[in-house]
C-alpha cells in the first residue's frame, strides 16, 4: 500500500512534469518559459525524494540540494538577461 | 520487553502513514498548480500557480522523506533539512525576479485583468534619476 502510494505520487509529480513541458514549448513569450523552467526543477526535486524512499536509500539527497542551486541560478541569470540584456553588470 | 518491540512495530507502521499522507498531499498540490499552468492566461497568474509548488508542495514532500528516513531507518538527514530551507529562502526570490522582468520587458497582462496598477509607475522613475 505505501508503495503504491509512493508509485502514485511520482506519476502525479511525472504528469505535472509534462505540463510544464508543453508550457515551455508553446509558452508565448520568454518569460512563460522561464516559470515553467524554475517550476520544473523543483518538480524534479520532488521527483528525486520520492525515489530515494522508493529505493530506501540515502544516496540522492546530495542531488535535492544541486538541483535546488542550480535551479535558482539558472532563474537569476535568465531573469536578468531578459530585463537588461546582460547578467553580470559592470560598472564603468 | 514486549511492550517496547510492540511499540516500535506499530511506530514503523504509522511512520508509513504520516509519510504517506505528508507526500500524497504535496504530490496533490503539485499536480493541481500545473493543472494552473496549463489554464491560467497570462504569466503574472501563472506564478502564482507556480508559487504553490515550489513552497507547499515540495516541502510537504521533502518533509515527508525527512520524517521517513528519521524514524524508519533512524537517519538524520541535514542535506534535507537544507534542501528545505534553501527551496524555502529562494522559490519567492526567483518568483519576484521572473515577474519583475517580464514586467519591464512589456509582456500585456491578459484582456480579463481589471487594471493595471503599476501602468507609467517605472517611465516616471526614470526619468526621475535622470534628472
Amino acid at each position: 500500500m505505501f508503495d503504491f502510494i509512493m508509485v502514485l505520487s511520482l506519476v502525479l509529480i511525472a504528469i505535472s512534469i509534462l505540463f510544464n513541458v508543453y508550457r515551455i514549448v508553446i509558452g508565448p513569450y520568454p518569460s512563460d518559459r522561464i516559470l515553467a523552467l524554475d517550476t520544473l526543477g523543483v518538480n524534479l526535486i520532488a521527483g528525486i525524494a520520492i525515489l530515494s524512499i522508493l529505493l530506501r536509500t540515502s544516496a540522492f539527497f546530495d542531488l535535492i540540494l544541486l538541483i535546488g542551486i542550480l535551479a535558482f541560478v539558472g532563474t537569476i541569470a535568465f531573469a536578468r538577461h531578459i530585463e537588461r540584456g546582460v547578467v553580470i553588470e559592470r560598472k564603468r | 520487553m514486549h511492550g517496547i518491540l510492540k511499540e516500535v512495530l506499530s511506530l514503523n507502521a504509522s511512520v508509513e502513514i504520516i509519510t504517506a499522507i505528508f507526500i500524497f498531499l504535496g504530490a496533490l498540490i503539485t499536480g493541481i498548480s500545473s493543472m494552473g499552468m496549463i489554464r491560467l492566461p497570462d504569466v503574472y497568474t501563472r506564478a502564482h500557480a507556480a508559487a504553490k509548488t515550489t513552497t507547499l508542495g515540495v516541502m510537504g514532500i521533502v518533509f515527508g522523506t525527512f520524517l521517513y528516513f528519521l524514524i524508519a531507518e533512524g537517519l538524520f538527514s541535514i542535506r534535507l533539512l537544507l534542501g528545505i530551507l534553501f527551496v524555502l529562502i529562494t522559490a519567492p526570490v526567483s518568483s519576484h525576479m521572473i515577474i519583475r522582468s517580464a514586467y519591464h520587458s512589456k509582456v500585456p497582462l491578459s484582456s480579463t485583468s481589471v487594471q493595471d496598477d503599476l501602468e507609467g509607475y517605472f517611465e516616471k522613475g526614470e526619468k526621475d534619476q535622470n534628472e
